[in-house]
């Protein structure tokens, strides 16, 4: 990386997929007005989706998915002892992502109904972090990769990245969408972590919580807020639960 | 002739999800020649049951990180035939843009990022941005207008929000419709560009005789709803998509296996082209003419030329669907009515792998009491698995063969299915 004639490391990056859609780790390849200065500004040595390089020294470790099966297990706890840095990568990595719905059922239920009696090895859905120690979290579903190439230049700078106390509210009042809560929409932007930009509702779907609870989040609030709108408890809740990112605010919910 | 050849391929590269190729080749017969799907399923059929309506295609779109709009289509259009809602047109004219943007990008990503490096000897596309910026460039300019088309109609390119049930929840803007389409028009020399790298690749000169499922296109080049048809002459419609998969379980694949007339059949562009030929736009038919590219052809490597000829069909017809945008009054409805009834619906969709299928069964409120999705590299995985068989019978007694190099072509073979593989298990 050389920006005025100044060279700076680049951390060497590889990618791992686990149980999920893949599509987190394309946006590295996304945003393509800034692909090339982005692709120069890191190194990567492992990305199975797009390279057939690999290596095995790295320093950070991208970690996609959710995990759920016991050798996914094992490939997490090798690349944990390789990694100097592992990174959870996009929801279902930090919190089990739309995966974790299926552990409302149970393994035989679930494969009853997708495999019939011909049944597949499955483990209950749990975040990156609930099986190795994590050392930075990086959710959305997407992830977001504006949000991405600042954290790649914090790593460069050496200087600690920190996500946005507010919630997606203020990205959308940024931008100046109109409130969908107002035109009778549910919508999780009061209390969701903001760093998106707030794609969601400037495109006319109510925030789906993808990126977990804002530090500032005040749930009560927005629990009183849905009740008086009259939205069904069970719409609340179904969204609550959809990415994982909400498990404590759900049970205030249920009290 | 060498007489024992061994490939064994644990988790393939460059290619959505996972999957590991073996073939073994004893005293110069082909031994064993298997394509293994080992993704992780995340039963997504259990997870939909007893979700509502407007959350099903906010959580099928979640199958597949690359063909996201692909999903949600499908899944909105099934929910749509179940209720009995009434699309509006403009609605329809938004989600196929949308649905090009996805082509051009999805398209554009296997053709440079994943086939490509295998023409030109190459572990990936990454070593081209310090050797060869200018190709890397061109591959990263006619993405991103096809991401940017996306994110103009559907709110997002991955993981659309627009797309809703009943129709597109807002109108993109139009000053920004005009600029993507003197965007793509300005695309004409990188696209001949494509064309003549694409043409100075060897393309492997192997054919199997298989089946293409496609929908069968009336008027236009077929992408979302419609009959189905084969290319050994079967002809159902949508509803009875069941009959055209015939889906079952495989004891060592978490991948569903599909048949229709024969042993397996083959899904994607070169089905679609294969069966819609003539529906092709002229600028699509004349590039598919300098490959020597005609129906029917019978060589899986030519699905990759296949997308290329279709991704110059789509930015054309992007233009087009732009235009006619442009005549609609802006005060046009987007959103057609929705009452959830009891009911089933099927949604059939071209995503860039092939058709999509997503069937629901509703209650009376709208939740989802069944669902059924079948994902074109499901269909595919059991023509790939008989190819490699082929493929290595074909190459085997070659001169000069060696392991490294049948694994290569095998390797190639499966790239050219650009298969979606988390997808095809979900």
């Amino acid at each position: 990386m050389n920006y005025l004639h100044i060279e700076l490391e680049r951390p060497r990056v590889a990618v791992f997929d686990f149980t999920d859609c893949e599509g987190c780790e394309l946006q590295l390849v996304n945003k393509e007005d800034t692909l090339v200065p982005f692709l120069r500004s890191i190194e990567l040595v492992n990305f199975r989706e797009a390279m057939s390089e690999t290596s095995d020294t790295y320093d950070i470790a991208l970690i996609e998915g959710a995990i759920s099966r016991s050798d996914e297990v094992e490939r997490l706890l090798q690349i944990r002892a390789r990694a100097r840095v592992l990174v959870a990568f996009g929801s279902c990595a930090c919190f089990g992502g739309v995966n974790r719905m299926k552990n409302e059922l149970s393994a035989e239920e679930a494969n009853r109904i997708v495999y019939g009696a011909v049944s597949k090895e499955t483990l209950p859905v749990r975040a990156v972090k609930d099986v190795v120690p994590v050392d930075f979290s990086i959710p959305g579903c997407p992830v977001n990769k504006v949000e991405i190439e600042r954290i790649v230049q914090h790593v460069a700078l050496g200087v600690p990245f920190a996500f946005e106390p507010y919630p997606v509210c203020v990205e959308c009042k940024q931008r100046f969408t109109t409130c969908l809560m107002d035109l009778g929409q549910l919508c999780l932007g009061s209390i969701t972590r903001a760093g998106c930009q707030a794609p969601c509702p400037a495109g006319g779907l109510g925030c789906w919580g993808c990126r977990g609870p804002a530090e500032a989040a005040n749930v009560t609030e927005f629990f009183a807020l849905t009740k008086e709108r009259g939205f069904a408890p069970r719409e609340v809740g179904e969204r609550l639960n959809f990415f994982g990112g909400f498990g404590d605010a759900q049970r205030e919910g249920d009290r | 002739m060498k007489l024992e050849l061994n490939v064994d391929v644990h988790h393939l590269t460059r290619v959505e999800g996972h999957g590991n190729i073996v073939v073994k080749v004893r005293g110069g017969k082909v031994d064993e020649a298997r394509w293994d799907v080992v993704e992780t399923p995340r039963y997504f059929e259990a997870m939909l049951r007893g979700k509502h309506y407007t959350s099903a295609g906010i959580l099928t779109a979640r199958i597949c990180g690359i063909c996201s709009i692909g999903h949600c289509l499908a899944s909105v259009r099934a929910s749509e035939q179940a209720f009995g809602v009434e699309v509006p047109e403009l609605a329809t004219k938004l989600r196929l843009l949308a649905k090009h943007g996805e082509t051009l990008q999805s398209h554009a990503l296997h053709l440079y990022f994943l086939a490509a490096p295998d023409f030109v000897g190459l572990p990936s596309a990454i070593p081209l941005i310090e050797t060869n910026p200018a190709v890397v460039g061109i591959a990263a300019k006619i993405k991103g207008l096809g991401n940017r088309l996306c994110e103009a109609v559907a709110g997002r390119a991955t993981h659309p929000v627009s797309i809703q049930v009943g129709g597109m929840a807002r109108v993109p803007d139009k000053k920004r419709l005009r600029e993507l389409r003197d965007e793509l028009v300005a695309l004409g020399p990188a696209l001949t560009t494509t064309v003549e790298l694409f043409q100075t690749f060897k393309i492997p000169a192997f054919s199997r005789a298989t089946e293409f499922v496609s929908l069968k296109g009336d008027k236009s080049y077929p992408w979302v709803g419609g009959d189905l048809v084969s290319s050994d002459g079967v002809h159902k419609s949508e509803r009875d998509y069941r009959a055209m998969t015939n889906e079952w379980v495989d004891e060592r694949n978490t991948s569903k296996w599909c048949k229709l007339s024969r042993a397996s059949f083959a899904t994607g562009a070169l089905a679609r082209l294969n069966n819609n030929y003539a529906l092709l736009g002229h600028e699509a038919q004349v590039v598919a003419k300098a490959f020597g590219l005609l129906p029917v052809c019978h060589n899986p490597f030519m699905n990759t030329v296949a997308q290329l000829v279709e991704l110059v069909h789509v930015v054309y017809e992007s233009i087009v669907l732009i235009d006619e945008l442009g005549s609609v009054s802006p005060n046009a409805s987007t959103m057609g009515e929705v009452v959830p009834r009891v009911g089933r619906g099927v949604g059939a969709v071209e995503v860039p792998r092939g058709i999509l299928y997503h069937e629901y069964e509703y209650d009376k409120d709208g939740y989802v009491k069944t669902a059924n999705c079948i994902i074109p590299t499901t269909q595919n995985n059991l023509n790939i698995h008989h190819d490699l068989r082929a493929l290595a019978e074909h190459y085997a007694p070659e001169e000069g063969m060696t392991d490294a190099k049948l694994e290569l072509l095998c390797a190639m073979l499966v790239r050219s299915y650009d298969p979606c593989i988390s997808c095809s298990v979900h």
